[in-house]
């Protein structure tokens, strides 16, 4: 394993961007960095830019009006990356699925790694997919 | 104004932390704010249109991710449209049960509000309690309804799940343990001097303007303007229970901050007595609906941020004409125009933040300097600047 790699799995960085969701999925993030699950204590920090992370979590159906910006943002984002779907809009629409200013979802517009389902998920799913993330890393 | 130099500050429109992306505008000229606009629609997700397409009983989970703050607020205005509609009363029961839901959610809404207002006052303490005293209401909610957030415990005519006799002593119980750890916030938020000299008499919206801008919600009563939906055109269990308006006159960040948590007392006190009735009161939880006739209905009830506004009208088939949704935030935005002009860049964040805007973007803000474009400062450095403020204050005042 490269030095690069291992330290990518040690502490992930994570850009969050809210591409059209109801807040439930973000604020389910946003959980996990609190008290109660503390994911940084396993070194995961929100970070405010995109060229400071190595994870995108992305949440939310892909309107069309984010839709250059999450593009402008997967290229902002070095490599290696992974891209993490967080809920079921993310994953596939979801109730939003046949409406007019619909994008997405994200794995149209740019390739994604994990998925996250659920309305919102739980923050331990979300916890569990980013490592389920890590562990696949080679 | 050409003589001047003014400046430029973009605020959004993405926040790393959280919510809807929206975009703000701040015209400056050295640190004084002269000018903000409002850009919206990045969150446009076409749901009025959705709602069109869907039957009346699947609008009900649709509204619920209108906002998912708001989860509950957003299908008791679209049922209360409906049964306005239909000429339906519901069961006591299930008013109760509805009063219980919106309570635990507005508690839920404040506490989240509270600890991101500490975030960006630099008072990241203060985020992270309240987020921990957070965590009881949803276990709460999870108890209830079996979800943490997206409760789906609404439907036309009542609610789609009771609350145990059983599980009754236990729910109240987890309440309770609630009062000692708001207890601690409002102490350390109302007895902390730098915070008094940083929120207090910043960002005030004089009553005059908040009737004027047609504010809502906490951001009107704590201007001084007591208009509670919940009071004023009673639904749910509102007109059973005992429990009052909380206001207060000054109109700055500072209120808006005493409001919030005074309202979180009055919603215990609320779900308390809900919780008792329950064991009384033994009606069904929901009549069943035959049919929506042709006509038109309106719900308005208090979201946590203010009145939510629900617009229904029906031809007679399944499935709604039109739906109509406005949520509280359209309406204090707008109020931005008489709060943040004229305070300085560093207030800016905390002013927006007070609204409770359905939060937005004010950490990926940047400084443009209007003539040149160019970039002077980025959304890490208001926060700072914001933090460093507080840290400022602190230092002079405590000697440290």
């Amino acid at each position: 394993m490269k030095l690069k790699d291992w330290a990518f799995k040690k502490s992930p960085w994570i850009f969050h961007l809210g591409a059209g969701s109801c807040n439930n999925c973000d604020i389910e993030l946003l959980d996990c960095i609190t008290p109660k699950f503390d994911v940084e204590r396993f070194g995961i920090l929100l970070v405010g830019s995109p060229r400071h992370a190595d994870c995108l979590v992305i949440t939310g159906i892909v309107t069309k009006k984010v839709l250059p910006r999450l593009k402008r943002v997967y290229k902002q984002t070095p490599d290696p990356k992974i891209v993490i779907a967080v809920g079921a809009c993310a994953c596939s629409g979801g109730i939003f699925r046949d409406g007019y200013n619909m994008a997405g979802p994200v794995d149209r517009v740019i390739p994604v790694d994990v998925y996250i389902p659920g309305c919102p998920p739980k923050p331990e799913a979300i916890i569990s997919g980013i490592v389920k993330a890590l562990g696949d890393m080679k | 104004m050409a003589e001047k130099k003014r400046t430029i500050i973009p605020i959004g429109p993405y926040h790393p932390l959280q919510e809807e992306p929206e975009f703000f505008l701040l015209g400056v000229e050295g640190e004084k704010v002269v000018d903000i606009e409002w850009k919206t629609g990045y969150n446009h997700r076409g749901i009025e249109r959705i709602a069109e397409t869907k039957s009346y009983d699947q609008v009900t989970f649709l509204v619920e991710r209108v906002c998912g703050i708001c989860s509950t607020s957003h299908p008791i205005a679209y049922c209360n449209a409906m049964e306005d509609l239909a000429g339906i009363e519901i069961p006591e029961r299930a008013k109760y049960i509805r009063s219980i839901i919106a309570e635990l959610e507005r508690i839920h809404s404040h506490l989240l509000w509270v600890g991101l207002a500490g975030h960006f006052l630099g008072y990241n303490t203060v985020w992270m309690w309240s987020w921990k005293y957070r965590e009881p209401v949803l276990d709460i909610m999870e108890a209830i309804s079996g979800n943490r957030q997206n409760y789906a415990m609404l439907k036309i005519g009542g609610v789609r799940r009771d609350i145990e006799e059983s599980d009754i002593p236990k729910i109240l119980k987890m309440v309770e343990k609630l009062v000692p750890n708001l207890d601690l916030l409002t102490g350390a938020i109302t007895d902390d001097p730098v915070l008094h000299v940083r929120l207090k008499g910043v960002g005030i919206l004089t009553k005059e303007e908040a009737r004027n801008y047609g504010a809502t919600g906490p951001t009107a009563r704590a201007s001084g303007l007591p208009f509670d939906a919940r009071r004023d055109s009673p639904y749910a269990a509102y007109d059973l229970v005992d429990w009052k308006v909380i206001t207060r006159q000054e109109g700055d960040v500072f209120a808006k901050v005493v409001v919030r948590l005074l309202e979180m007392y009055e919603s215990v006190k609320i779900i308390k007595e809900c919780l008792m009735r329950l064991r009384k009161v033994k009606t069904e939880i929901a009549i069943k609906v035959e049919e929506i006739p042709p006509g038109e209905g309106i719900g308005h009830p208090e979201a946590p941020r203010g009145e939510v506004f629900h617009y229904i009208r029906s031809d007679g088939t399944n499935r709604p004409v039109r739906h109509k949704i406005r949520a509280p935030s359209f309406c204090n935005v707008p109020t931005f125009r008489a709060t943040v002009i004229g305070e300085t860049i560093s207030d800016a964040t905390i002013i927006l933040a007070a609204v409770d805007p359905c939060y937005c973007c004010t950490e990926r803000m940047a400084v443009v300097d209007k003539r040149t474009g160019k970039k002077e400062m980025n959304g890490f450095d208001l926060i700072r600047l914001s933090q460093e403020k507080t840290k400022d204050l602190r230092r002079k005042m405590l000697g440290k």
